[in-house]
């Protein structure tokens, strides 16, 4: 006989889940019993909410589904903002939690909420598992929907008796049988020729790469595609890093925060190819401009994302990787773009990167600071940035070359980056891992710290301290009238200290200097480490 | 303008809950929904009218498509398909104006299911405009409550809406 709670851990065994990210409860215990005899690391995060994000960070570096687990109750709506963060930025994740006894299922009883109901917007499916016998297929199911199309979080909700019953034997099935899902993966071929034939057509064709390239992992594909016919790219702030940054055909970041050559570039391009980018208002703002002057060719898994924010002449529904593949050998002779690259990059010569290095003032200057860092990071370091004027900064400063830049673009949640940073390092311990916040995200998940260390990841945490919420104390001072409610951060802690009280080193900045210095010296150090970076607090966004 | 979706989906608990709650996330308003079971116990069949231009309803198909336990969304042609709602009526009715009644109810084949003192219940099927005709007719005598189940539909013609697992 073997119980439903082994039956979940064979199944993650299954699946090669070697890593889980929790926090227990009562009505998960009977899992966590079982996991105990199991060769999975379960890693004890301080806080369920960044159980979520650890998990996907994990799954962002190494692109398999992230598993994170709770109990039922608080820690299931713990949950809840990260499986939302996973959502809006369509990484899979499978959270399981643990649910009240079926019996007293819809009486309110101590620790039950309807996790499945509460997540209906969040997830790309949710399963509330009523018999002990379905629980293989489920999570098969869980994982391939998860892991598939347009990926994304999936919840599994399991009474605490489904996880105690006893069944004769485990067996998980080969394959997922969903009938109301098949996403479709190939473009449509007379799309991809039409596709093919107006990039050719056109002069000033741009390529918008989005956070499904990285999704479909067509990183190759997209610069070999750009490269072999010589068409100029941009990125959006989930693309960030696909196109290595000093490549001769990458023109920067669109969006409200992003580089004035790239939103002029968008506004000047006649065929525009957008790959895995669903057009966000942060990043095209006025998309009927654009429209009007340009034919829109749009790539994406998602059909629903097709045409839902601009309108578009060729739709492709397809995995990035496989279409721009398939549209490679349709190209035949590449557009002649000579003079539509040549005058982007006078563009982009005219830009002068904002910031210069500060010294003598107290204060680190945070745009030239990120261009200091990443020169003296790993190639293919992972930088994962935080929510506020610490992600713009290090947005459109930080120089991507074969690494990756992971951000919470989406949903745009504080407290992300630590557990995320986490999750990451695990996913990779090879690589450079360094995580930015500022004070504000730093404090919603500093408990974090605890884990960081109990769990051995070599984090470096970049801490942009300006004392206060600097993006929304821009906002105000813009179009409040200069009235600043709630933006300043008055009871702050000694980081430094709090990093000591923890065992993690940790070291203070005041100027560029000190901070090129500093961090040369946090990432030659073994172990985590807090460089806390001393920002001018009027220091501005762009 | 009106348009009638019929969409297939799982015969499972919670299904209703994520179409409305869809509904509900995007905005859309629905003016309709009505759903069964079909010959096939394990599926169930909505029909669900919605009132938006042709952007909004290629929205909603394409989020009832990416719904896991939606197996098919098809958005009928106008013309092409018949539609059906069932309507409940009390009406208020003095046993001398029973006969005139009768004969609305006789003339727009409807039934009366209940009859008492004071009022007469009708029961009809019809579609939409059908019963909006029937209630006007009624409306003098005085309408005491009125039930109506929404609007279900299917295609003219011997094709079928296919579940594409079978």
């Amino acid at each position: 006989m073997i119980t439903g709670a082994e039956i979940m851990v064979r199944c993650l065994e299954s699946e090669q889940v070697g890593l889980v990210f929790g926090y227990p409860g009562a009505a998960i215990c009977p899992f966590y019993d079982s996991l105990s005899q199991s060769k999975i690391r379960h890693i004890l995060v301080r806080q369920e909410q960044n159980a979520a994000h650890a998990a996907s960070g994990y799954a962002r570096a190494c692109g398999k589904p992230g598993v994170c687990v709770a109990t039922s109750g608080p820690g299931a709506t713990n949950l809840i903002t990260g499986i939302a963060t996973a959502y809006m930025d369509s990484i899979p994740l499978i959270a399981i939690t643990g649910q009240v006894n079926q019996w007293l299922l819809g009486r309110d009883v101590f620790q039950e909420a309807d996790i499945t109901g509460a997540c209906e917007s969040f997830t790309k499916h949710s399963y509330l598992v009523k018999d002990v016998s379905d629980l293989p297929r489920v999570f098969k199911e869980a994982f391939h929907i998860a892991s598939t199309g347009r990926p994304g979080p999936v919840l599994i909700d399991i009474p605490t008796d489904v996880q105690t019953a006893e069944i004769g034997s485990f067996d998980y099935p080969q394959k997922a049988e969903i009938a109301g899902y098949r996403p479709r993966t190939q473009g449509h071929a007379v799309q991809v020729r039409r596709a093919a034939e107006a990039v050719r057509k056109s002069k000033r064709p741009l390529i918008v790469c989005g956070g499904g390239v990285v999704s479909a992992a067509a990183r190759e594909e997209l610069i070999s595609f750009a490269q072999e016919n010589q068409i100029p790219v941009v990125s959006t702030m989930m693309g960030l890093g696909v196109m290595p940054m000093d490549s001769p055909l990458y023109f920067g970041m669109i969006g409200m925060h992003g580089h004035e050559n790239a939103n002029r570039a968008i506004h000047a391009a006649d065929c525009i190819l957008l790959c895995g980018a669903r057009v966000g208002d942060r990043a095209v703002n006025d998309p009927e401009k654009i429209t009007e002057k340009s034919m829109i060719i749009h790539i994406d898994v998602d059909p629903a994302e097709i045409g839902k924010n601009m309108d578009v002449d060729i739709p492709i529904v397809g995995d990035v990787r496989l279409v721009l593949k398939s549209l490679a050998q349709q190209m035949g002779a590449a557009p002649e773009t000579g003079e539509w690259v040549r005058r982007l990059a006078r563009d982009k010569a005219e830009f002068v990167p904002h910031g210069t290095p500060q010294n003598g003032t107290g204060f680190v200057e945070p745009r030239s600071f990120f261009r200091a860092l990443s020169a003296m990071m790993r190639e293919n370091a992972i930088l994962i940035s935080d929510v506020g004027q610490n992600q713009i900064w290090a947005a459109s400063s930080f120089n991507v070359k074969l690494g990756r830049f992971l951000t919470s673009g989406g949903l745009g949640t504080m407290g992300y980056s630590l557990p995320a940073a986490v999750g990451a390092k695990l996913a990779k311990p090879d690589r450079q891992v360094v995580c930015i916040c500022g004070d504000g995200a730093f404090q919603m998940s500093m408990c974090e710290l605890a884990t960081l260390c109990e769990s051995g990841a070599e984090v470096k945490i970049v801490l942009m301290q300006n004392s206060r919420l600097g993006m929304v104390w821009e906002l105000q001072n813009r179009y409040y009238g200069g009235r600043c409610p709630a933006t300043e951060l008055e009871g702050n802690p000694d980081f430094v200290a709090l990093a000591g009280a923890y065992g993690i080193r940790s070291a203070l900045a005041d100027s560029n200097g000190s901070a090129e210095r500093l961090a040369r010296e946090m990432l030659e150090s073994r172990g985590p480490f807090l460089l806390v970076c001393r920002v001018d607090p009027g220091a501005p966004t762009l | 303008m009106k348009h009638t979706l019929s969409v297939l989906v799982e015969n499972q608990p919670g299904v209703l809950s994520r179409v409305a709650s869809l509904f509900a996330r995007r905005g859309f308003n629905i003016d309709s929904l009505a759903v069964g079971t079909t010959q096939n116990p394990k599926i169930s069949r909505m029909t669900i009218l919605v009132d938006g231009d042709d952007h909004l309803v290629e929205q909603v198909e394409k989020q009832l498509n990416k719904l896991i336990p939606v197996i098919k969304v098809k958005v009928l042609e106008p013309g092409a398909f018949v539609s059906s709602e069932l309507t409940l009526v009390k009406v208020a009715c003095k046993p001398k104006q029973h006969a005139e009644v009768l004969n609305v109810a006789r003339l727009m084949g409807a039934d009366v299911i209940d009859v008492a003192a004071a009022s007469l219940t009708l029961r009809f099927a019809g579609d939409e405009e059908r019963s909006r005709t029937l209630l006007e007719l009624l409306t003098p005598y005085g309408l005491r409550e009125v039930v109506r189940a929404g609007s279900i539909a299917i295609e003219k013609g011997s094709g079928v809406l296919k579940n594409n697992k079978e």
